[in-house]
Parts: structure tokens; C-alpha cells; sequence
């Protein structure tokens, strides 16, 4: 058990907005660490910054010991970065099973059939075998999520960044997508979850961080922190004290 | 039976001009680039087709097995050296500078081979004949539209049924998802571009074959596949050898009127199938 993603002093600006402040925090091997904070609080930017989709303007990305700060978005892909959409981005042209093949032959590095049976696999976890060769461009909105999550999972990550995947899902939707996360969590994959839904965060969780302006404003362990004074500020809408 | 001549004629013809455009609509499926430079890579193939008959003696079918290798490493170079810089959000730079490389192309095939037009000497190939039910084939545009439907099989299956087909249709469906999937989009580019002048490289030899040619002829040979790949559909390979197909009947039926007409004709049953369908005949469909 040691620290599988180190972020150090990350900042990025667009301008004059700032999306990420001086971000600084430190995940553990097989942790769930949970996001929250307002809209445009820089939650999406910071997992741009982590997959390397943006590069930062000053401070440091370390994965698995290495400072992969320099490294492009398909590099840390190898080195088992995945991420899921808040949106989901699907190649909608494709079949579910050939985007899955996409992660698990590019991003994970297998082959063949061996490639093939572990598709399979995902796609019986995530709950999506039935609909193996339908066009991910016909997916609902649940399977569209789903196919995120299976995207995510053939890559093979050590870390894996869900980007508001329980977002827009009804109640029942969303209890059978915590139970498939708790179970990829429990197979030992180190997740970082961005949540608004947050009964359905705090159930997969072990400590909680709340982002705003590009700032971490508080960290701790989850229920502390959601009956913390600052978060109640932010989350009723009230200017934090100024 | 005239007439059905011109037809079977032009048919054959169009194998041809499905090679010309094949190439063309593989780029542009897989990156969104517009290769203007694509008629003068055709001609830049076939006197490299030239080079290598006259230097060893071979058949230029046999010329294949060195030209075809030769201009997928040129392609990949081309792709990664320069036109990768070029790919983004605006379409812009990679036409100037395809147009560029067009222009030096010519040059640098004028300064090399001089303005004379040239052959390759493809022997008892080039008048070979047989009849078949009352109509004379020519062996070389029967091998040539063979040769293209194979070519398009080809492409299709490798697009549809293999590791690096899937990896074209993830570069081509989202490029900033494929790059987070482990994809480099560079990389699968330049092997595009490599396997499209591939294609290009067997266009040109059978060009070579078929019709003298001169450093100056690559904007016309552009724009037929252009036009084969836009009546076919952008992004559908089948289309692209009915395109051809269309384009190469115009031409030898308007030919059949009036000598005279023949290129014209091509253009105004492009312009027609523009005015009626203009995404094309069997535009990929998309989601």
C-alpha cells in the first residue's frame, strides 16, 4: 500500500479562469477518494489534468512512483490510467464490443482471444452482454453510462476517474451501478469519483475531498465533511466567507 | 451494341478512377484531410514505376513489389513529418499545404523527367483482348476494375474486421477519446496515409499502363477521384467504385455522342448527381 497518484502544487488557468489552484493531494493504493464541489469548480479540469488531456501551467503529476507530468494522454492510458465521461463519449459508429475492444487492445495491450474473452468478462460485470453488437450510438442514457464504465474497465486501470456517472440515472439505475463500482472497487482498483448524486458517492467512498475555484477546501473523512459548515455553505449556495 | 459497349467500357474505366479516389477517401475517412496533393502522388508513383522498369528490365506489374512498399514509406514520413502538424479544428492549413507539396511535386518531376510524356512498356498486356458476347474486352481495363474491387474489398474488410481497422474507426469517431484508450492518433495517421498511397502506387502504375503521362497531369487525375469519391458518398469505400463507375460511363457514353465530350461529360453528371444528392449516393451513415 503505498501513494498511486500524487498531485503536486497543479495549477491551470484559461485565462482568467482559474481551474485548478494549487491542487495538491495524495491517493493511496485501492482507496476510493470521492470529488464533490460546485459546477465549474474545476473537478472535470483536474481529471483532464490527471489523464493528460491538459497540461498544467506549474506543479507535478505523479502515477505509480513516476512523474508522468511531460507524459501524453495515450502514454498514462498505458501506464493504466482510465477515465469515464460525464457525458458519455462513446464511438458511436462502432458495437459496444468493439469499443470495448478499443481499450482493451490499445490501452491494456492485449491480443486476440485473450483480448476478446476479457471483454466478454467486463461486459458481463457491467451488465451490458446483451447488447454487445448493437451500435453504441443507440444506447440509452444507462447503457451509454455503462459502456463508459466498460471502456474504462478493459483498459485495465490501476486508476480509475468516474466523472459523474451516477448523474441523470433514476434510483433503481443508479442502485445497481454503485454495486458494480463497489465490486470493481473491491477487485482492488484505486477509484477517483466525481459525484453530485452523493448518497450514492458516500456508499463507495473512504474520505471525501471538496473542490472549489480550482481549490481543495476541505479533506476528510466523507460524513465529517458533508456536515461540515464550509460544504453546508457552498452546497445551500451562500457566498463563502469573504 | 455500341452503346452497351460504351457502358461495359466505361464500366471498366471507372476500376480505374475507384483506384485514383480510393486512396482519397481513406484519408479523408479516417483524419478529415484533404489531400490536394493526392492527383501528383498518383503521377509521382508512376514514374517511380518508370524508374524501376527501365533500371532493372521488370514488367511494371512486377514494378508493384518495389513501388508499392516504396510510396507507404513515403506516405508514413509525409503523414508524421509533416501533415500530422497540420490536422486540427480548422480544414485550412492541410489543403495550403497539400497544395504546396502539389506544386513541388510537379516541379520536382519536371526537373527529374523532363516535360516529355512517358509510358510504361507493359508488352503484349497493353492490346491483349477477348470477346465476350459480341463485345472486346482489353485484358488491362478487365485486370484494372479486378483490381480495384479487390483493392476496395481489401480496405473494407481491413476496416471492419481487423485490430487496426477498429483503430481507424476510433481515431475517426472521436480522436481525444481514442488518445485516452492508449490510441496515437499520430501513429494510426501515418499508417493511414502509408496504406492510402499504397493504393496510390497501384493507381498509378496501371495509369502508367493504360495512357502516356507527364508531370503536369496529377490536378486532372485529382479532381476524377474527387468526383468519384463525392457521387459515391464520403466515407463509403463501395461508393467510391460506383462514383467511379458513374464517372467512367459519363465520360465513354459522352464520348460515344462526341469525341469532343468526354471529360465534359464526366463533370455534368457530377454536377447533376451533386444537384440531386448532394451528400453523395451512399453517404456513410452517421450518427
Amino acid at each position: 500500500m503505498g501513494s498511486i497518484l500524487k498531485l503536486d502544487r497543479l495549477s491551470k488557468a484559461f485565462g482568467a479562469v482559474t481551474v485548478a489552484d494549487a491542487l495538491s493531494y495524495d491517493v493511496q493504493q485501492g482507496e476510493a477518494l470521492g470529488v464533490i464541489g460546485p459546477n465549474g469548480a474545476g473537478k472535470t479540469s483536474m481529471f483532464n489534468l490527471i489523464t493528460g488531456t491538459l497540461s498544467p501551467n506549474s506543479g507535478k503529476v505523479e502515477f505509480a512512483g513516476q512523474n508522468v507530468t511531460k507524459w501524453n494522454a495515450a502514454r498514462r492510458s498505458h501506464a493504466g490510467v482510465a477515465r469515464s465521461f460525464q457525458v458519455p463519449q462513446p464511438f458511436s459508429g462502432m458495437t459496444v464490443f468493439e469499443n470495448a475492444m478499443i481499450a482493451a487492445t490499445q490501452s491494456a495491450g492485449l491480443h486476440g482471444h485473450e483480448a476478446e474473452r476479457f471483454c466478454l468478462e467486463v461486459l458481463e460485470q457491467t451488465e451490458l452482454l446483451p447488447k454487445a453488437n448493437v451500435l453504441a450510438g443507440s444506447l440509452t442514457l444507462l447503457e451509454r453510462k455503462r459502456l463508459e464504465l466498460t471502456r474504462a474497465l478493459c483498459a485495465k486501470p490501476k486508476l480509475l476517474l468516474l466523472d459523474e456517472i451516477a448523474g441523470g440515472l433514476t434510483e433503481g439505475e443508479c442502485a445497481s451501478l454503485v454495486q458494480t463500482i463497489k465490486d470493481i472497487h473491491a477487485s482492488g482498483v484505486t477509484i477517483i469519483w466525481i459525484e453530485h448524486v452523493v448518497h450514492a458517492l458516500l456508499e463507495v467512498v473512504d474520505r471525501l475531498i471538496v473542490i472549489d475555484f480550482g481549490k481543495k477546501i476541505a479533506e476528510g473523512e466523507p460524513h465529517a465533511i458533508m456536515n461540515s459548515p464550509e460544504v453546508k455553505e457552498i452546497y445551500l449556495g451562500i457566498e463563502a466567507d469573504a | 451494341m455500341d452503346w452497351l459497349n460504351a457502358v461495359v467500357q466505361g464500366t471498366l474505366l471507372g476500376g480505374l478512377y475507384a483506384l485514383f479516389a480510393a486512396g482519397l477517401s481513406l484519408i479523408f475517412g479516417v483524419m478529415r484531410l484533404v489531400n490536394i496533393g493526392h492527383g501528383d502522388l498518383i503521377v509521382l508513383a508512376a514514374y517511380l514505376g518508370l524508374t524501376v522498369t527501365t533500371a532493372t528490365g521488370m514488367h511494371p506489374l512486377f514494378a508493384l513489389i518495389v513501388v508499392v512498399p516504396t510510396m507507404a514509406v513515403i506516405g508514413y514520413v509525409l503523414q508524421r513529418g509533416l501533415l500530422n502538424q497540420t490536422l486540427g479544428d480548422d480544414l485550412l492549413p492541410p489543403l495550403l499545404v497539400t497544395f504546396g507539396l502539389s506544386v513541388i511535386l510537379q516541379n520536382g518531376l519536371l526537373e527529374i523527367y523532363s516535360a516529355d510524356p512517358q509510358k510504361l512498356e507493359a508488352g503484349a498486356l497493353e492490346t491483349a483482348s477477348f470477346a465476350v458476347g459480341g463485345l472486346n474486352l482489353g485484358v488491362l481495363p478487365v485486370l484494372t476494375f479486378a483490381v480495384a474491387v479487390a483493392v476496395i474489398w481489401g480496405l473494407q474488410w481491413t476496416f471492419y474486421h481487423t485490430a487496426l481497422g477498429r483503430a481507424f474507426r476510433a481515431v475517426s469517431d472521436n480522436q481525444d477519446i481514442a488518445q485516452l484508450m492508449g490510441l496515437n492518433r499520430r501513429h494510426i495517421f501515418g499508417v493511414a496515409m502509408a496504406l492510402a498511397l499504397g493504393v496510390t502506387a497501384i493507381a498509378g502504375i496501371l495509369l502508367g499502363i493504360r495512357t502516356s503521362f507527364d508531370p503536369s497531369i496529377g490536378g486532372g487525375r485529382l479532381i476524377f477521384g474527387f468526383e468519384a469519391v463525392i457521387i459515391g458518398g464520403l466515407g463509403n469505400l463501395w461508393g467510391t467504385l460506383a462514383g467511379g463507375v458513374i464517372l467512367g460511363v459519363a465520360q465513354t457514353v459522352g464520348a460515344k455522342i462526341d469525341p469532343g465530350w468526354q471529360v465534359l461529360s464526366g463533370h455534368i453528371a457530377f454536377l447533376i448527381i451533386l444537384a440531386i444528392r448532394p451528400n453523395g449516393l451512399f453517404p456513410r451513415i452517421s450518427a
